[in-house]
């Protein structure tokens, strides 16, 4: 059990993969953010290319989106995240960061349509009384709308966090350092300790979830806007 | 004009809220037409009618929470702007009370005070608090400032959500059948906060059912029935003398329980 540890480095790979979590969680929801305020908007092309964008990328495999970031973007567009020096070496930087690009990217899509069924629980009066005040279009989403849409949102976004924790692992796809892909290595170069791999890095993802699951669930209840 | 209510009254020389020919359909439904309705400065007009006869959409109109598709609506003079921050401006200055209050469900009974004030108005937050701990005492709930919505009644509800508008210093306030979704037991606090507004000079339209309202504090009563406003009088002689057969019915069937 302590080569896998030591020999194949699991205990730096479940923090990439926590790394990739937030890095990813944050992007996530600021572009989901933004894709639900253009789905919002009172402009028809901004709803179009919100809804566009959710079809596309919902529908799209998370495995094809990282090889796209990784193959397309990077390999034939010469897309460059990381500097030639960056510490921790250019091509480990610069793949984590095409996976951040691609688990944001989808999971963004996700949390865009989390926060429109969060939207969709709040009364219609809600949106006229913040007009009737005199509030502008970006005030009423900013004070009345959001708020009340991401409180009613937590079960949903939650389930986003959890989906996204263990996706992380499509990142072994372009050779991200990841519990995924020591996974890999094991069985490749030591498949006696398959098992015992197996059964760890599982319980490293329990690990992970359970607390999110839990989470979500007290602040689904804890932040619910009483009506 | 008879007048038998007491308090500063009108000044019928200036008109304030101004329709002129307003159409407006629903699909194949005609919900206003041809509207024509001056409300003058100071003035209380009560709107009545049967349901359906498009009351609530006359008063959703005035501030653009509804659409029209032809006519015209002045507010001190100026055209209704069609979209963005002018419209939010105007709306500023026209206050909405709503059939289910709309208080904003996150927010404390300040904050839903405050919160026009200092983004709307730039008020600074003590002073916007003060004058919202002064309205909330006017209204009788200031004991509940730190409460959230949905801890009060239904009747401190509404008379909050009268505190909100009033916090904006509206020029004109529109009240949407503020009663209908109220316990019977507690109408008469929220009618009582409407009186005293009345009292007080402030220009309304009030669309409502209780005709003891529109007797007390109406200056004017406009009646409605499909989409049109048949009849026009001081309370006294409409609810005495009705001129028109639709009107006559509608009071009928509802005065004589």
């Amino acid at each position: 059990m302590q080569t896998i540890f030591e020999q194949f480095g699991l205990l730096a790979a479940f923090w990439m993969t926590i790394k990739l979590t937030l890095w990813s969680a944050l992007f996530a929801t600021v572009i989901g953010t933004l894709v639900a305020i253009m789905r919002l908007s009172p402009v028809g092309i901004l709803r179009q290319l919100g809804a566009t964008y959710v079809t596309l990328v919902r529908n799209t495999p998370l495995t094809l989106i990282m090889i796209f970031s990784s193959i397309a973007l990077s390999g034939v567009l010469g897309l460059v995240l990381a500097s030639r020096d960056a510490p921790g070496g250019y091509i480990a930087t610069q793949n984590f960061r095409l996976a951040v690009l691609a688990l944001s990217v989808y999971h963004a899509a996700f949390v865009c349509e989390a926060i429109r069924s969060g939207v969709n629980t709040i009364p219609l009066g809600q949106a006229e009384a913040a007009r009737s005040i005199g509030l502008t279009f970006s005030q009423s989403l900013r004070e009345i709308i959001l708020p009340q849409a991401f409180r009613g949102a937590v079960t949903p976004l939650g389930n986003t966090l959890i989906a996204l924790t263990k996706n992380t692992t499509i990142a072994a796809a372009i050779g991200v350092a990841e519990t995924a892909l020591v996974m890999r290595n094991v069985a490749e170069f030591d498949p006696g300790l398959l098992w015992t791999a197996f059964g760890l890095i599982a319980l490293g993802f329990v690990i992970l979830t359970v607390p999110m699951g839990l989470a979500t669930s007290f602040l689904a209840h804890r932040l619910a806007v009483k009506r | 004009m008879t007048d038998t209510n007491d308090g500063p009254r009108r000044t019928p020389d200036r008109p304030l809220v101004v329709l002129e020919n307003v159409n407006k359909h629903f699909g194949d439904l005609h919900v206003l037409k041809d509207i024509n309705l001056t409300v003058h400065e100071g003035e209380v007009v009560v709107v009545i009618g049967p349901s359906g006869s498009g009351k609530s959409t006359l008063c959703r109109t005035i501030n653009r929470l509804e659409t029209f598709e032809s006519g015209r609506i002045t507010i001190a003079g100026k055209e209704l702007p069609q979209e963005g921050k002018d419209l939010a401006r105007l709306r500023a200055d026209v206050g909405m009370v709503f059939q289910s209050f709309n208080l904003f469900a996150h927010k404390t009974i300040l904050e839903n005070v405050t919160l026009g004030p200092t983004k709307v108005r730039g008020l600074k937050t003590a002073a916007a608090k003060d004058r919202a701990m002064e309205l909330l005492k006017r209204v009788g709930v200031e004991h509940q400032a730190a409460k959230y919505p949905a801890q009060l009644s239904g009747g401190q509800q509404q008379r909050v959500a009268i505190a909100r508008s009033l916090a904006m210093e509206p020029t004109v306030m529109l009240f949407d059948e503020p009663t209908s979704a109220l316990d019977p037991e507690m109408i008469n606090e929220v009618l009582d906060v409407m009186t005293q507004l009345a009292h007080s000079g402030m220009t309304m339209i009030v669309v409502t059912h209780e005709m003891g309202f529109a007797r007390k504090a109406a200056d004017r009563v406009v009646f409605m029935a499909d989409g049109a406003i048949v009849e026009e009088n001081t309370p006294e002689e409409f609810f005495t003398h009705p001129r028109s057969a639709r009107a006559k019915d509608f009071l009928g069937k509802i005065l004589t329980h």
